[in-house]
């Protein structure tokens, strides 16, 4: 017996969603921005309660829940903790394939920053390794303010 | 707490770009869980859904799979989230005394929208989401760090991908059944180093759905119950960065609340079999030891060992695991559901004989940021 769903040609349509947002950052991610935009520094907030510093900076730590208001200037050059090298672009990428993202600890931060990795052979990355923050010349209160990180 | 059963499950089979809608597959999986308890739809008190907005590529996606699940006339609600989440609240809203019965529905359809760009956007909009990161960069970043912290090697990564590939050629509902060797996997495209293609786990589409009663409701039901004996779940922290990544701080949490009240003492010994959320290789490994069944870091010992094979001490996804078939929101529900096949003796060719307790266990958020660990057993 033949099914009539075996004969039926399958319509398939394209949407065309495009939803824009605007996210305001906050006081405290505001001034982390600005002090990479206008004076190459990186800042974070540290927890008056487990001590850990923040970078990006938050205005409560999870951990603790508590307000986290003490401003420490940390350092433009880190340890690089982890690191991939991606094979596949789409277009929600800056550059394209491929391309490398790396968790940095900067020094005087706990934790790691999360950034592109760029301006070396990604063949010779390693965990471990001291990496420092490359300044775009052109900066405009975002991330990418920091262009990527190179090894140091 | 008073005793929750699991009465019927359902599935469709996982595949690549399925022709049915939303709608049609929520049908298919939520007329399987009814027939499978031997119920009708008026046995169902409420109804729990599990949809997302950014995936379904609509907003309130939750109120457009209502019908299918056979909700008019009933209260409904939605968990934005895994499977094991929404099952939880399906359980809850038992809890609250309010119903006896639930039924919980799960879709997915990853073939309509670009994965990539639609895991870009759980990360943070201001910080992280404008560098490109995603679900599988950012699982190669785990997977390096869990290396780092615990030597595991990418073989060992491949190990995990042999077997639950492997496993799946005995689940008819599994997309991606195949024999393949620790070379293939070493030798297959890179994605984000250290990930390969074959320790990914694939886009796929499917859905799911349990019944969920209390001891009052059993009787509406011919099927007999799987108990929920343990559940619990833990959060950490969501930015990349604040978490260690390499130690599952929230699983092991949420495994230690859920054995305690399940009475699990040793789990490699008191499980019989466990079916955890491998959506990239290297996961299994680290829920090995979050879930206590290897010590921290030495998780690649159970696969060199082949302790979790399927003829091993404790059978890990011998479903094939999300590696397998990965409906994103669906897989957490299936892990259950197949917790529950086994524990009923219905898994077929890839029946863990004589199973009796089982481990079922979802994730939520970037690399694991959420766990939900359930203990079921007859």
């Amino acid at each position: 017996m033949t099914d009539w769903k075996d004969k039926v040609e399958n319509m398939v349509y394209t949407g065309r969603i495009k939803v824009p947002y605007l996210w305001n950052v906050g006081k405290t991610g505001s001034r982390f921005l600005v002090a990479i935009r206008d004076k190459k520094e990186i800042w974070g907030t540290r927890c008056p309660g487990c001590k850990r510093v923040y970078v990006p900076p938050v205005k409560s730590c999870g951990e603790c829940f508590v307000p986290t208001e003490e401003w420490v200037k940390v350092s433009d050059k880190g340890v690089l903790e982890s690191f991939t090298v991606v094979h596949y672009s789409h277009e929600m990428q800056p550059r394209k394939a491929p391309l490398a993202y790396g968790l940095i600890k900067l020094d005087g931060a706990d934790g790691a920053i999360l950034h592109l990795i760029d301006d070396t052979d990604f063949a010779k990355l390693k965990t471990g390794m001291k990496v420092k923050a490359v300044f775009a010349e052109q900066r405009e209160g975002t991330i990418a303010d920091i262009k990527h990180f190179t090894p140091a | 707490m008073s005793k929750i059963a699991i009465v019927g499950v359902g599935q469709t089979a996982c595949t690549r770009s399925k022709i049915d809608t939303f709608e049609e597959m929520v049908f298919e999986a939520a007329s399987r869980a009814l027939a499978d308890a031997g119920a009708e739809v008026g046995d169902i008190d409420n109804v729990v859904t599990v949809s997302n907005d950014f995936w379904d590529g609509r907003t309130i996606s939750s109120m457009a799979v209502q019908e299918a699940a056979g909700s008019w006339g009933k209260d409904v609600s939605t968990v934005e989230g895994d499977g094991t989440f929404g099952a939880l609240y399906g359980m809850m809203r038992i809890l609250s005394g309010s119903f006896d019965t639930t039924l919980v529905v799960s879709h997915m359809k990853g073939s309509e929208s670009i994965m990539n760009l639609i895991t870009n956007a759980m990360f943070d909009p201001i910080y992280q989401r404008g560098l490109g990161i995603d679900a599988t960069s950012a699982a190669a970043l785990q997977a390096r760090s869990y290396m780092t912290m615990s030597g595991a090697t990418e073989e060992d990564f491949a190990r995990v991908s042999v077997k639950n590939h492997g496993n799946a050629k005995s689940n008819p509902y599994a997309q991606l059944p195949m024999k393949i060797t620790v070379g293939d996997v070493m030798a297959s495209r890179k994605i984000a180093e250290p990930l390969k293609l074959l320790d990914c786990s694939p886009i796929g589409d499917g859905a799911a759905a349990m019944v969920l009663s209390n001891k009052k409701g059993l009787k509406r039901f011919k099927k007999d119950p799987v108990w929920i004996k343990g559940v619990a779940h833990c959060s950490d922290a969501f930015t990349l960065g604040y978490r260690d990544l390499a130690k599952s701080r929230a699983l092991k949490e949420a495994a230690k609340k859920a054995y305690k009240m399940a009475g699990i003492k040793n789990p490699l010994k008191d499980l019989d079999v466990a079916e955890v959320y491998d959506a990239y290789s290297y996961m299994e490994l680290m829920w090995y030891e979050g879930l206590g069944f290897a010590p921290e870091g030495k998780g690649y010992e159970l696969i060199r060992e082949n302790a979790t094979g399927m003829k091993g001490e404790l059978p890990v996804n011998p479903s094939g695991g999300v590696i397998s078939s990965h409906p994103v929101f669906v897989a957490g529900m299936l892990r259950l559901i197949e917790a529950t096949l086994q524990v009923r003796g219905e898994a077929g060719k890839r029946q863990v004989k004589g199973a009796k307790t089982a481990l079922a266990h979802g994730i939520n958020g970037p690399c694991g940021q959420a766990h939900c660990v359930y203990v079921v057993g007859a």
